[in-house]
């Protein structure tokens, strides 16, 4: 008997296509690697030059003023470590009891109705922060309780980027409570545990590294942050090194922002330009590393249950 | 969870505590409610200010203000350039990011195999959604400026127009709407590409006919809302060189002439104003300002609801 011929490669044009498909989806992803490749190249490289060329003393003296040649990169270092402090004492009491409650008091429907309404909180551009922070809390809250305070105030700022926080840290919160088994919770029950006790004995620390991502993640997100601190801290163009939070001051990411609104764009005296891509890679390198470190905590909740 | 249903968990728990008023616990369940309704409290105090701010330039100006465009007399200056250039730049970033992002998503979700690239990508991703919005204004200042003067778009500006605003925050949001995209893509289940694979269709008919039609509403809903936070995004664009002044294109300038002079976007305006001498700008065009922002953004985010609701599918 003769093999019946069969020919079950199928269309070649049906193939190419599948071919060309997967090569452009392939290329799709690729994208994302050539995206970070730019950032880290475009940074590293300018920073560099910044490095090279600049004078070391004027890395360390008086205050950011670039334009004028002093770049004391402890400045806005120590402005981004302040604002982002005080932001996480708002943010975190503010996000966690909003996500302990939702996750394990609110009922059903009244979780419904709040959950939506922190949402909104959080799709709220943080240029408006930026305006609410300068024309209500710093009027209404710093300077009535601090006389001395200015308009301009690194606190006015830390509240407004705390506000702004908020949301994310509940929502990570909320996330990491929520996936808690709760065969945990009736074990507690079973033992005669209220449900405060269960709450802050049992859920809590299961939950803890979960929570513990959300404030890293907060943080990350809080020095990254630029429109309130531009707008509502003060220093815009420059600042004496500050650590008084009712003073103006400045950080990172405002530094880089008061530069580029001058009246030449990005440009001034000598390495000015530069000066903000070496800014720019610090606050690169400090976020990409908390963000790694939440992650690292995220992924133990996974392992655990 | 346990809240709210009367079950097993709930009926022991009860017959466990007593009847006894557990005043610690109520303190703690009301001292997270507390800080729940501060954070309500906070939006409510916000929203307040702006819209007080707000009323005076509507009831002076009423609709006038929206079709306006910029000028320096706080008595004729209105959004209507800052609204044009908003729309403008984010339909580059759709254009450019929508197509790119659903790729890489059907990449990683439908082709990918599990190896040490895949999880260098997907790593990759996840990171760069977390960079902060400014560092992505630095990358457009250093390459996509330059990238579109290159290409012959720069105009008069030099390449600062709303073509490379408009990359710049579409490699912002990339990540977000690969991330988002491929979470709708992972809902849709294996059945359904067993299904078309067991009738002798190819991975790219599952994707086409299959997997794409029932992911759609969840990627739409996606997209959505992340160029709604484009349409928000403030830093980058100051960076990358955004008009944030009084700027007028010629009477009888082309629309490419138009397209690559300069720029401004909404939320750039309400950082301008706030910040201007004039003391009008601040008190009452600034506040009005932000309310047409949020108004946009506010029916972006209904119209993502909506669409989601109407179109999703439950397996």
């Amino acid at each position: 008997m003769t093999p019946v011929p069969l020919d079950l490669t199928g269309d070649p044009r049906r193939h190419r296509r599948e071919r060309i498909m997967k090569t452009i989806f392939w290329t799709s992803a690729a994208v994302s690697i050539v995206v970070s490749g730019s950032i880290v190249l475009s940074l590293v490289g300018r920073a560099v030059a910044f490095f090279t060329q600049v004078d070391a003393t004027a890395l360390f003296e008086i205050g950011w003023f670039p334009r004028r040649g002093l770049y004391d990169l402890l400045t806005p270092l120590a402005g981004t470590l302040i604002v982002a402090l005080l932001a996480m004492l708002v943010a975190v009491p503010l996000g966690l009891g909003a996500a302990i409650y939702l996750a394990e008091f609110a009922r059903p429907r009244v979780r419904r109705w709040l959950k939506p309404i922190i949402e909104v909180l959080a799709g709220i551009p943080s240029v408006v922060l930026g305006f609410f922070a300068l024309t209500w809390i710093s009027p209404n809250l710093v300077q009535r309780v601090f006389a001395d305070a200015g308009v301009f105030s690194m606190l006015a700022a830390s509240i407004g980027v705390g506000v702004l926080v908020t949301p994310l840290v509940a929502s990570v919160s909320e996330d990491a409570l929520r996936s808690v088994p709760n065969s945990l919770r009736e074990a507690s029950f079973g033992l005669g545990a209220r449900r405060s006790t269960t709450v802050r004995k049992v859920v809590f620390p299961a939950a803890i590294s979960g929570i513990v991502a959300s404030i890293i993640l907060g943080l990350s997100r809080a020095i990254g942050e630029t429109m309130v601190m531009f707008m509502a801290g003060g220093a815009v163009g420059g600042g004496l090194r500050q650590f008084n939070p009712i003073n103006p001051g400045t950080t990172m990411t405002a530094a880089i922002a008061s530069v580029a609104t001058g009246s030449d764009q990005v440009a001034g005296e000598g390495l000015t330009f530069e000066s903000v891509f070496a800014i720019g890679l610090m606050l690169f390198v400090v976020t990409l590393g908390l963000n790694w470190i939440s992650n690292r905590f995220v992924r133990r909740i996974r392992e655990t249950y | 969870m346990a809240t709210g249903t009367v079950d097993t968990t709930t009926v022991v728990r009860k017959a466990l505590e007593g009847k006894r008023l557990n005043v610690g616990g109520l303190v703690f369940e009301w001292g997270m409610l507390l800080l729940l309704l501060s954070s309500l409290l906070v939006l409510v105090v916000l929203l307040g200010d702006i819209v007080s701010g707000a009323i005076p330039t509507f009831r002076a100006r009423g609709f006038d203000f929206v079709t306006s465009g910029l000028s320096l007399n706080p008595e004729t200056a209105g959004v209507s350039t800052a609204i044009v250039g908003s729309i403008a730049i984010t339909a580059v970033v759709a254009v450019v990011a929508f197509p790119i992002g659903i790729g890489a998503a059907i990449y990683l979700e439908e082709y990918a195999p599990d190896n040490r690239w895949t999880r260098f990508v997907d790593t990759n991703i996840r990171n760069l959604a977390g960079v902060p919005s400014i560092v992505y204004g630095l990358l457009g200042l250093a390459i996509f400026v330059r990238l579109v003067d290159v290409v012959g778009l720069g105009g008069q500006t030099g390449g600062k127009n709303i073509f490379s605003a408009g990359l710049t925050l579409a490699v912002l949001v990339l990540p977000i709407i690969i991330i988002t995209s491929a979470e709708a893509i992972r809902a849709v289940p294996n059945s359904i590409r067993e299904a078309g694979v067991g009738v002798g269709a190819t991975p790219w008919e599952v994707v086409r006919h299959h997997v794409l039609p029932s992911a759609a509403p969840g990627i739409l809903t996606g997209t959505v809302l992340t160029l709604a936070r484009a349409f928000g995004e403030t830093a980058p664009l100051i960076v990358i060189g955004v008009a944030t002044g009084f700027f007028g294109a010629a009477a009888d300038a082309t629309v490419l002439e138009r397209a690559t002079g300069p720029y401004t976007a909404l939320p750039v305006v309400v950082f301008s104003w706030s910040r201007q001498s004039v003391g009008a700008f601040g008190d009452t065009l600034a506040p009005a300002a932000i309310v047409v922002l949020l108004f946009v953004l506010f029916v972006a985010n209904a119209g993502a609801i909506i669409l989601r609701n109407r179109y999703e599918k439950t397996w």
